[in-house]
C-alpha cells in the first residue's frame, strides 16, 4: 500500500516538473511547427534568473515569503526577454523552413546559450534553497514529503487548466487553434499570424523558464543544466503526441509513473524507463498519443 | 558529371590522399583517417536526408559498429583489420534490417525522435554493462592486418589507407546509388510521398533501402573510428553525437555523395580552431556557425563548389547540367 | 564581446610569447626555453563549476609562482620555474565527445608541441588518453581520475597519476563507517549510473563484506548522472530505512540530493556517507544534515595536513579568486608539483635544464610535498600515487560547518600495496595494510 502510495505521488511530483517544462515547448511547436531545441536554454535560463534573484532578495532582509514572488517573476520576465531576443533576433528570419531545420536552428542557439549563461553568470553553482524547506512538509501513509514538492502538482495543474481556458475559452486562443490546425487558412482568414507567432514564443520561453525557476529550489544551479532536460522534454511531448497539451499532460504523467515505479521495484531499469516507455508508444501509435491529425500532401 | 570523368576523380582522389598519407604528420594521419569515419556516418545521413527523412539516433548504428570491432577482438580473438571491419559490417547490416522494419513507418519529427529513443536505450543498455566497463568503455589493441602484427605507426598507417580505400569505394557505390531509380525516387520522396506512391514505388521499399545504406555506413564508420582511436565507450550512441552527425550534414550539404567529406573536414577544423582560441566559449563558436549556414548556405559548403562548377562549365559548353540539389527550404505543398 | 576579448588576449599572448621566446633563445637557449604544458579539464558543461573551472585555478595559482619562484616550504629555494624552465600553460576543454578528445591531445603534443600534459578528471577520458600517450612518448600526468584500470590493464611507462585510485577512498569509507558506527547492520546505495558509481558502490561493498559480514543491503538506486530529480529515489531509501547510505554523487548533483533529502528528514535516522562531499562542505553548510560522513578524494581541502605550502596556498588562491580552493584545485595544484619536484631533481641530478626523458625517469616513485601532503609515486611502478585519505563526520559548531570524529587513514593503510590489483587486495581481506589505531 505505502508502495503504491509512494510511486502515485513520486510519479505524480515528477510528472509536474515534467509537465511544466514540456508544455511550453508543445504550444511552440504546435503553433509554429519549431520543436525549440533552445527551450532547454530557457530552462536553464529561468533557474538562473530565479536562484540569483532569490539569493539576492535574502540579502534585503524582507518578509521571506516575497521570495516566492521574486522567483516566479525573476524566472518568466528573464525567459520572455530571452523569448522575444530570440524570436525577433533569429527564428523571424527563418519561419517556414523545414521542421527538421528548424530543430538545427535552436540547437545551435542552445549552444550559444550554454556558453552565454557561463559569460553572465559565471560558472559557480548558486542556490535557492530558501524556498524549497520553507514550507515544511507532511506525513502521507508514513511517508515524508515536501510541501514544495506537492504544490508543484497543483502549480502544474493551474498551468494545464490555464492552457486549457486560455486555448479553447478565449479569442486569442480560439485563433490559435486556428492555426495549429491549418496555418495557411488561418492567414487566409486575416488572422495576423507572425504577431501570434510573438506571443506563443514568448508564452512558451516563459513557460520553460517557469520549470527552470520552480526546480531552482532543489537543485544546485549548474552549466549544463539545460541540455540535460530537453531530451527528457522531447521524450514527454513526442509520446503525448507534439503539440498537444494534453498529449504533454498525459505523456508527463505516464513517464513519471514509469519512472517513479522504476525506482521503487526495479532501479535497474531506471536510466531506459523513459526512452522505453517512448518507444512503446511510438511502435503502437507511430505519431504520440494525442497525435495532431495531419493532412497528406498531395 | 559524366560517368567516367566521375570515375577518374573519385580513383585520383583516392590514389592522392593515400600517397599524401606518406608525408603527413601523426596527427595529421589520425585527424583524418577520423574524419574520413565521421564522414562515413554522414554519408548515410545525408542519403537518409534527400529522401526527406533525418535519423537522429544515427549514433546507434556508429556504436553498434564500434563495439562489434571491439567485442570482436575482445570475446571472438579477431584482431585482423578487415576481419574486424567485416564484423561491423554484418553488425550494421543484421541490426539495421531488422530495426529498418520498424523504423520504414515514420517519417519527418517521429522517425527523429524515435531513432534517438533507440540510440539512447543502447546507451542506457551499455553503460550498464560493468563487464564492458560501463560508461568508461574498453581499449582496444592495434589490429593486425593479414596476419602481419605491425608496429603502432605502420598499423595506424595501414588503418590510414584502408580508411581511404574504404571511403573511395562507398563514395563510387554510393554515387551509383543515386544515380539509380531507386536513388532518384528517394528524392521524389522527399518533395511528395503521395505522388511517389501513385508512380508506383512503395515509399516504404525506397526508405528501408536508405535506412540499411545509413547504418552499414554509420557501423563501418564507427568500427573504423573505434580502430583508430583504440579506445570505445556507450558515449557513440549518447544523441549529441547523433546531433553532430547531423550537424555536419548540414554544413556539407547533401547535394553530393561527397559534401560529407567536405563538411567534416570543415567542422573538425572549426571546432578545432573554436577550442583553442576559446577554450570556455567554443560552443558559442559552433552555434554561430551552424546558424550562419543554415541562413546563408542552406544547401550546405558543397553548393559552393557546385556553384563554381556551374560557372566554368557555362563558360564551355552551352548547356549546363545542373546536379540536383536538395534544397533544404520547404518544398512546395 | 568577450570572445573578442579572449581573440585579443590570445593574440597579445602569442605577441609576448613570441617576442619573449626570441629574447630568450638569445640569453640562453637551454634553460629559459619555456615549458609548454597542455592543461586538459571540463571547462564547460556540467563538470565545470564544481571540478574543471577550479582545477584550472589551482593549476594557475601553482604556476605562477613555480615561474616567479615564490613557492614557499620545501620549494622554497628551488629557484624559478620547473627544473629552470618557465612553465608555459596550455587550456584544452575536456568536455568533447572521446575521438575530439584524442584528437585534441594529438593536437596538443603533435601540433602545439607540448613536452607534457596535465589533466583528465574523467575516467573515460583517462582510459581513452592513455594508450595514445604511450604512442606519443609524452609525458602525461592524470589529475583526478580515479579508474584502477588504468594502470591494471596494462603497464606505463609515458603515463603517470598523482592521485589515489577511487578504491581508495571507499575502502577509507568502509572502514570509518564500521569504526563510527560498530553494530552497523544495513546500508543502501545511491550512486550515479555510470562507471564511476557503479564501481565505487562495487569497491565500497566489497569492502565492507571484508570487514563487517553479513551487512545487508536494503536498496541500491542508480539514477541517471546529472539527473538533478531525486524524489521518487528519495523515497525509495526512506522506505528501506537502512543505517548508512553510501554515495559517491559529486558536483550539482550531490548537492541537489542534499537540498532534497535534507527537508524529507530521510538522512534523520539513516547516516548520509559522501564520498566526495567535501565541494558542499562550505557551500551548503546549513543544508547538509548534522551527522552526514564527508570524505573528500585524498587529503585535500579541510583534509589538507597543516603545512607552510597549505597555508600559502589557501590564500594564494582565496586572495586570486575570492574563494576557498575545493579539492579539484588541490589535486591540480598536487599535480603541477609532482612535475616540478621530478624536472627540479632531474636537473639537479643534471646539473642543467633536464630533457623530458629525464623528467619521466625522475618522477618514477618520487616523493614530494603539496598542498595536500607528501604524496608517494609508489604504486604501479612508481607511476601511480597513493595518498591518505581522511574523513569525518559534520557537524555544525555555532553556525560554521566543521568536522568531527575526523579519521586520517595512511597512505598504506588504504592502498593496495605495489603488483597487487585493487579487487584482489580487498578481497583478500587488506593483506598488509598497515594502519595506525
Amino acid at each position: 500500500m505505502t508502495l503504491l502510495l509512494a510511486i502515485l505521488i513520486d510519479g505524480l511530483i515528477y510528472a509536474s516538473w515534467l509537465f511544466i517544462v514540456a508544455a511550453g515547448l508543445t504550444l511552440v511547436y504546435g503553433v509554429m511547427r519549431i520543436l525549440n531545441m533552445a527551450h532547454g536554454s530557457f530552462y536553464a535560463i529561468g533557474a538562473y534568473a530565479a536562484a540569483s534573484a532569490v539569493g539576492w532578495y535574502f540579502t534585503l532582509g524582507l518578509p521571506a515569503w516575497g521570495a516566492f514572488a521574486i522567483l516566479l517573476l525573476a524566472a518568466i520576465s528573464a525567459g520572455v526577454v530571452a523569448g522575444l531576443v530570440v524570436e525577433r533576433g533569429i527564428l523571424r528570419i527563418l519561419h517556414g523552413r523545414d521542421e527538421v531545420i528548424m530543430v538545427l536552428v535552436t540547437y545551435g542557439i542552445l549552444l550559444i546559450f550554454e556558453d552565454l549563461i557561463k559569460l553572465i553568470w559565471g560558472i559557480q553553482a548558486y542556490y535557492a534553497y530558501q524556498p524549497y524547506g520553507m514550507l515544511g512538509r507532511s506525513k502521507i501513509g508514513g511517508l515524508t514529503f515536501v510541501n514544495y514538492d506537492l504544490i508543484l502538482i497543483v502549480v502544474a495543474a493551474l498551468i494545464a487548466g490555464a492552457l486549457w481556458f486560455g486555448l479553447n475559452r478565449t479569442r486569442k486562443g480560439k485563433l490559435l487553434r486556428a492555426v495549429i490546425h491549418d496555418r495557411e487558412s488561418a492567414e487566409l482568414v486575416g488572422i495576423n499570424v507572425k504577431r501570434l507567432f510573438i506571443t506563443t514564443f514568448a508564452i512558451g520561453a516563459g513557460l520553460g523558464a517557469l520549470a527552470g525557476g520552480l526546480a531552482a529550489p532543489a537543485i544546485a544551479v549548474n552549466p549544463g543544466l539545460g541540455i540535460e532536460v530537453i531530451v527528457l522534454a522531447f521524450a514527454v511531448v513526442v509520446t503525448g503526441g507534439l503539440g498537444s497539451i494534453e498529449g504533454a499532460l498525459v505523456g508527463a504523467i505516464l513517464i513519471g509513473l514509469a519512472r517513479a515505479a522504476a525506482v521503487n521495484l526495479l532501479p535497474e531499469i531506471e536510466l531506459f524507463v523513459i526512452y522505453g516507455v517512448m518507444t512503446c508508444v511510438l511502435i503502437f501509435r507511430p505519431h504520440g498519443l494525442f497525435a495532431l491529425p495531419t493532412a497528406r500532401r498531395i | 558529371m559524366p560517368e567516367k570523368n566521375f570515375n577518374i576523380t573519385i580513383i585520383a582522389a583516392t590514389l592522392l590522399l593515400i600517397t599524401v598519407g606518406f608525408i603527413l604528420p601523426g596527427w595529421l594521419t589520425f585527424l583524418t583517417i577520423s574524419i574520413l569515419a565521421k564522414a562515413l556516418v554522414v554519408v548515410g545521413v545525408a542519403v537518409l536526408m534527400r529522401g526527406g527523412i533525418v535519423s537522429f539516433g544515427q549514433g546507434l548504428y556508429y556504436c553498434i559498429g564500434a563495439y562489434a570491432v571491439g567485442l570482436g577482438g575482445k570475446f571472438l580473438g579477431i584482431t585482423d583489420l578487415l576481419g574486424l571491419m567485416f564484423l561491423a559490417l554484418v553488425a550494421g547490416l543484421v541490426s539495421g534490417s531488422l530495426l529498418g522494419l520498424l523504423m520504414k513507418r515514420y517519417r519527418e519529427i517521429f522517425f527523429a525522435m524515435f531513432s534517438l529513443a533507440l540510440s539512447m536505450i543502447l546507451f542506457g543498455v551499455l553503460s550498464k554493462s560493468q563487464l564492458l566497463g560501463s560508461t568508461d568503455g574498453f581499449t582496444i589493441v592495434k589490429p593486425t592486418i593479414l596476419g602481419a602484427t605491425l608496429s603502432t605507426d605502420n598499423a595506424n598507417h595501414a588503418i590510414y589507407i584502408f580508411a581511404c580505400l574504404l571511403s573511395g569505394i562507398v563514395i563510387w557505390l554510393g554515387q551509383r546509388y543515386l544515380r539509380s531509380p531507386m536513388g532518384f525516387a528517394g528524392e521524389a520522396l522527399r518533395d511528395n510521398e503521395v505522388r511517389v506512391e501513385y508512380l508506383g514505388v512503395a515509399p516504404e521499399t525506397i526508405i528501408y533501402t536508405k535506412y540499411l545504406i545509413a547504418s552499414v555506413t554509420a557501423s563501418l564508420g564507427g568500427g573504423l573510428m573505434a580502430l583508430t582511436l583504440g579506445h570505445i565507450g556507450p558515449e557513440m550512441a549518447y544523441w549529441s553525437q547523433s546531433g553532430e552527425f547531423i550537424f555536419i550534414a548540414l554544413l556539407g550539404g547533401t547535394s553530393h555523395i561527397a559534401a560529407p567529406f567536405v563538411g567534416t573536414a570543415v567542422f573538425e577544423f572549426i571546432r578545432t580552431f573554436a577550442l583553442e582560441l576559446a577554450p570556455n566559449a567554443w560552443q558559442i563558436i559552433l552555434g554561430v556557425v551552424l546558424i550562419f549556414i543554415i541562413i546563408f548556405f542552406p544547401s550546405g559548403i558543397w553548393s559552393l563548389f557546385s556553384s563554381l562548377k556551374e560557372k566554368l562549365r557555362s563558360g564551355e559548353s552551352g548547356s549546363p547540367s545542373k546536379t540536383p540539389s536538395v534544397d533544404l527550404k520547404k518544398g512546395d505543398s | 564581446m568577450s570572445l573578442s576579448i579572449k581573440a585579443t588576449r590570445f593574440c597579445k599572448h602569442m605577441v609576448v610569447s613570441l617576442t619573449l621566446s626570441t629574447i630568450c633563445v638569445a640569453v640562453n637557449a637551454a634553460s629559459d626555453d619555456p615549458l609548454k604544458l597542455g592543461l586538459v579539464s571540463f571547462y564547460s558543461g556540467g563538470a565545470s563549476g564544481p571540478v574543471g573551472i577550479p582545477s584550472r585555478n589551482g593549476a594557475d595559482v601553482i604556476i605562477k609562482a613555480i615561474n616567479e619562484g615564490t613557492l614557499p616550504g620545501s620549494y622554497s629555494n628551488s629557484g624559478k620555474g620547473a627544473g629552470g624552465r618557465p612553465v608555459a600553460p596550455v587550456y584544452s576543454d575536456e568536455a568533447v565527445d572521446s575521438a575530439a578528445r584524442v584528437t585534441e591531445y594529438r593536437n596538443l603534443v603533435q601540433r602545439q608541441g607540448v613536452d607534457a600534459v596535465i589533466g583528465y578528471a574523467s575516467s573515460g577520458s583517462c582510459l581513452a588518453i592513455t594508450p595514445v600517450a604511450e604512442e606519443l612518448k609524452t609525458l602525461t600526468l592524470l589529475y583526478y581520475c580515479g579508474s584502477t584500470r588504468i594502470f591494471e590493464e596494462g603497464a606505463r611507462k609515458y603515463v603517470f597519476r598523482t592521485m589515489a585510485s577511487q578504491d581508495v577512498e571507499n575502502i577509507a569509507a568502509a572502514r570509518y563507517i564500521t569504526s563510527l558506527n560498530p553494530k552497523l547492520k544495513s546500508i543502501s546505495g545511491m550512486n550515479q549510473n555510470y562507471a564511476w558509481g557503479q564501481d565505487s558502490w562495487r569497491d565500497f561493498k566489497e569492502s565492507l563484506d571484508q570487514i563487517k559480514p553479513a551487512v545487508s543491503v536494503k536498496t541500491k538506486q542508480f539514477p541517471k548522472i546529472f539527473a538533478g530529480q531525486y524524489g521518487a529515489e528519495l523515497t525509495a531509501l526512506a522506505r528501506s530505512g537502512a543505517d548508512v547510505v553510501h554515495s559517491s554523487f559529486w558536483g550539482g548533483d550531490m548537492e541537489a540530493l542534499i537540498l532534497q533529502g535534507a527537508p524529507r528528514g530521510v538522512f534523520d535516522d539513516q547516516t548520509l556517507l559522501l564520498t566526495t562531499g567535501g565541494t558542499a562542505f562550505y557551500s551548503l553548510a546549513d543544508q547538509i544534515p548534522e551527522g552526514t560522513v564527508i570524505g573528500a578524494r585524498g587529503q585535500g581541502d579541510m583534509f589538507a595536513p597543516e603545512s607552510e605550502l597549505n597555508t600559502w596556498f589557501r590564500n594564494a588562491y582565496k586572495k586570486a579568486y575570492g574563494e576557498n580552493p575545493t579539492f579539484p584545485a588541490y589535486y591540480m595544484a598536487q599535480s603541477v608539483l609532482a612535475l616540478k619536484a621530478a624536472a627540479d631533481k632531474a636537473a639537479k641530478a643534471k646539473g642543467g635544464a633536464p630533457a623530458m626523458d629525464e623528467v619521466r625517469a625522475a618522477m618514477k616513485g618520487i616523493e614530494y610535498a603539496s598542498p595536500a601532503g607528501t604524496i608517494k609515486m609508489a604504486r604501479a611502478n612508481g607511476h601511480q600515487a597513493i595518498t591518505g585519505v581522511g574523513y569525518g563526520t559534520f557537524t555544525l559548531v555555532d553556525g560554521k560547518p566543521s568536522l568531527k570524529n575526523v579519521r586520517r587513514y595512511s597512505a598504506e593503510c588504504v592502498n593496495p600495496p605495489a603488483g597487487t590489483s585493487s579487487s584482489d587486495w580487498i578481497k583478500s581481506g587488506f593483506l598488509g595494510a598497515q594502519c595506525k589505531q
